[in-house]
């Protein structure tokens, strides 16, 4: 191969993905994964985390079939985070020191309840005066309590990994929403765009569903109310969808230069050929109703990658069943995509596994490059009522084999952080 | 090819601390005559001294009372600060250059309802079940806005909305170390032509009781008077938080010049790293970000903007590392004048050194005693901040002469 072939349309390293590891609530791995989401099923639940019999949501798609030492959002995203690093770097046939940058799409982190509970237990009745973060200050300033320090900084996950995995620098913990998942692997393709490394590892990952943190998106009406049946809940682009389902989960890639990838003779699961990115200042929680910055981030990730939307085989859709989200990203991609709408499968992940939120980007980035490799699209569940206002090709419950050799998979945050990835087959 | 490097140089600045509001107000405390005013306060939070916000006017950034209402004063701080950096840019009105600009933010979490949270515990002892009674008063009492005030990635997004700056929007997280990745990939995408314009910033609250309790669970933080910054064995004397909206925008030189803005200072390097601290390993770590930075080849005319955190010892250290390394480099102990302010520590300290840098005159010392006098203008300037328990960062920036001046 010439020098060229490691090059993009702009004279960039090609980026490959050479290892990748999932985890949702359907399952541990990448073969469990692929198997239960490929056979259209849900791993929607409900919430045996909390007791939830007077919330008005009491689903969810949590992950609880993985060890934590202690029942906090810092432990579960770590753990998380180490599964799928762990195999994502198996299945790239890289041990020892990593070597390269780590960027890490994290939850932002707060105390649990728990350890307020706790904290006002210690509490003697002399100290009982003012706020209770008065009262906490007053125990802790007798007693210093360096483990609650840990569980409560935001930079604890990524310090963790980057001990374990030998990382090189300092490691970048980012949020843009639901979009992060999708940043953090856009962060490392930059970062080997610029010449600064030839391998990074981009990890997501969300472990903080919480009693606190189900309400608060409950307060805004984010949330599918549709409780029974769990795995009914989430209904992409149906007339009947009513929110999304709150969920966990995370994602590893082993990003490398293509040059340095084939150069150590690794399998290349695919290329991240395209990002695109575009905030929206419409407003705090929902979109701007033209689509403008959605059209504008698919854009700017075709544009990155040097293809237009007729190259496009399949969309991985951001797809949250919220009303608002469905509408306005049926309107961007028609936007897009023209009179060839109609011909392109589109379908939502989140149909099965619900709304992994902080590593939703990258969970849906590896099922994206799984239908690349394998030729199946997986499909969207639960539409039994299609929405006559999203006439798409939503895959409807059953998955389908195809041949795609370019994915466009989007996501598009709450704070108006929008990202596209275009992701591509090797080349030939 | 891909490593052609842009320079990148800083074209605004927003800077709110205890001591004021605007570049020009640092601009004179830095290096007028008045000297720095005794900004803290030691009553309202006592035995803890935090450097508290001054007073603002939000309208001057945040025009509608809408957009104010939405946000608690951390947000209101970054948005403010922001704005600041995008006036002073001469971007403010520019609607296509806040369209196309990046922005990466330093965040950590906002405001809780504290009366909320006192609700709960009080009646958490007198009930057996806890969950539920958290089900119940969180549905009933929260304010549903009070959410996105609580989002890290919020600030950006309210910067968005306030300023329109849409061009890409990055909240990154993680204490000191947020700071300075944030000002490490904005760097690093424009030096390599991915970015031409890019607005990178934090902002940190410290009158939060929530924070306060943070940072004295390690009993990080300083108790009762506010004592000199550095006792005489050299050591720190203990955090105090201070409240901080830092902003710059950064530019590659090629897109500042060719709009003829007003160039503060060139950014030559920065990087950050972390890892264990035992045995020398911070020292060996701090050698090669200098190293790579170019920060090792200061001498006389360099200025130390030393973002020491007032932990005891860890600050002991990162003072001897910049005095033994670079003897004849004067310090600057910033966080003696405007207090520690996490995410936004590495970008206070980058903004004060931009002023330094875009002056005529000498930077004064901070920490009285320690801080040297020094009677030229600094020609370049090396930013540190040490995270108080992992991560590091260095910056070194230099002086633009006037004649290449736009």
């Amino acid at each position: 191969m010439s020098n060229a072939a490691y090059r993009d349309h702009l004279g960039r390293p090609l980026v490959a993905v050479t290892g990748m590891g999932v985890v949702t609530s359907l399952g541990q791995g990448i073969a469990d994964n692929w198997t239960r989401l490929t056979a259209g099923e849900s791993g929607i639940h409900p919430i045996v985390r909390f007791p939830s019999e007077e919330l008005s949501t009491r689903i969810c798609g949590t992950v609880d079939f993985i060890d934590v030492p202690a029942p906090n959002a810092v432990e579960r995203s770590f753990a998380f985070a180490r599964e799928t690093t762990v195999e994502a770097l198996a299945q790239a046939d890289i041990s020892g020191e990593f070597g390269g940058p780590l960027f890490l799409a994290a939850p932002p982190i707060e105390p649990e309840w728990s350890a307020r509970f706790d904290l006002g237990d210690r509490v003697r009745s002399d100290q009982m005066n003012g706020n209770a973060y008065e009262q906490f200050l007053a125990v802790l300033r007798e007693t210093p309590d360096p483990a609650y320090h840990e569980a409560i900084l935001f930079g604890s996950i990524s310090e963790r990994l980057a001990d374990q995995f030998g990382t090189r620098g300092l490691p970048v913990t980012l949020s843009t929403a639901c979009a992060s998942g999708a940043t953090a692997i856009q962060l490392g393709v930059e970062a080997i765009r610029q010449g600064r490394t030839d391998r990074a590892l981009s990890v997501a990952t969300d472990g903080s569903v919480s009693a606190e943190a189900l309400i608060r998106f409950s307060l805004l009406s984010a949330l599918s109310t549709n409780n029974d049946p769990p795995e009914k809940a989430s209904r992409p682009f149906t007339k009947d969808r009513d929110g999304f389902v709150i969920a966990e989960g995370a994602a590893t890639l082993v990003l490398e230069s293509l040059e340095a990838a084939m150069a150590r003779g690794a399998r290349i699961h695919g290329i991240i050929s395209g990002c695109g990115e575009k905030a929206d200042h419409f407003h705090r929680t929902r979109s701007s109703p033209d689509g403008g910055p959605a059209i504008a981030t698919i854009h700017a990730a075709l544009h990155d990658a040097g293809l237009t939307a007729d190259d496009i085989g399949y969309i991985n859709a951001h797809g949250t069943s919220t009303p608002e989200n469905d509408k306005m990203e049926y309107l961007s991609l028609s936007t897009v995509f023209g009179d060839r709408m109609a011909d392109v499968p589109v379908s939502s992940n989140k149909s099965m596994i619900g709304h992994t939120l902080t590593a939703a980007g990258a969970v849906e980035a590896v099922f994206s490059l799984m239908t690349i490799t394998t030729g199946v699209i997986p499909p969207t569940i639960n539409y039994d009522n299609p929405d006559p206002a999203i006439p798409l090709d939503v895959v409807p419950n059953v998955k389908r084999a195809a041949q795609v050799t370019s994915v466009l998979s989007n996501s598009f945050g709450f704070g108006g952080q929008n990202a596209c990835l275009v992701m591509t087959a090797e080349p030939a | 090819m891909t490593k052609t490097s842009h320079e990148v140089v800083v074209t605004g600045i927003g800077l709110v601390t205890a001591c004021g509001v605007g570049g020009e107000v640092h601009r004179d405390l830095l290096m007028g005559n008045a000297g720095w005013p005794e900004a803290h306060d030691s009553d309202n939070f006592a035995p803890y001294t935090v450097f508290p916000l001054p007073e603002i006017d939000w309208s001057e950034q945040i025009p509608r009372r809408g957009d104010q209402r939405q946000m608690e004063n951390w947000q209101r701080l970054g948005v403010f600060a922001a704005g600041l950096a995008l006036d002073d840019a001469g971007f403010k009105d520019d609607a296509e250059a806040c369209a196309t600009m990046d922005m990466i933010v330093a965040a950590g979490g906002g405001e809780r309802d504290i009366a909320v949270d006192t609700l709960i515990i009080e009646e958490s002892r007198k009930r057996n079940d806890r969950e539920h009674l958290l089900n119940e008063k969180l549905t009933t009492e929260l304010r549903p806005t009070l959410f996105l005030a609580q989002l890290s990635n919020l600030l950006a997004g309210n910067i968005s909305i306030v300023h329109k700056v849409t061009g890409s929007s990055r909240t990154l997280m993680g204490e000191q170390g947020a700071g300075v990745s944030a000002v490490e990939t904005a760097y690093a995408r424009i030096a390599a032509g991915q970015s031409s314009h890019c607005l990178v910033g934090g902002a940190f609250l410290a009158e939060r009781l929530d924070l306060l309790m943070i940072m004295d669970s390690v009993h990080a933080l300083a108790r009762g008077p506010l004592k000199p910054f550095w006792n005489e064995d050299g050591e720190a004397t203990g955090m105090n938080l201070g409240s901080a909206g830092a902003f710059v925008v950064l530019e590659s030189r090629a897109h500042a010049e060719a709009r003829g803005a007003r160039i503060y200072a060139r950014l030559d390097g920065v990087q950050g790293d972390r890892g264990q601290r035992e045995e020398g390993h911070l020292e060996q770590r701090l050698d090669r970000l200098g190293a790579e930075t170019g920060a090792s080849e200061a001498g006389a005319d360099t200025l130390v903007f030393c973002g020491a955190s007032g932990i005891r010892e860890l600050s002991a250290r990162e003072r001897a590392f910049f005095t033994d390394r670079f003897p004849e480099a004067a310090l600057r102990t910033y966080g003696a004048v405007v207090g520690h302010g996490l995410e936004a520590q590495f970008l206070t300290g980058l903004t004060l050194a931009c002023l330094a840098l875009d002056d005529a005159r000498p930077v004064r010392p901070m920490a009285p005693g320690v801080d040297a006098e020094t009677s030229a203008p600094a020609d370049s300037a090396i930013v540190t901040t040490i995270g108080h328990i992992r991560g590091e960062g260095l910056a070194r920036l230099s002086r633009v002469p006037q004649s290449q001046k736009a």
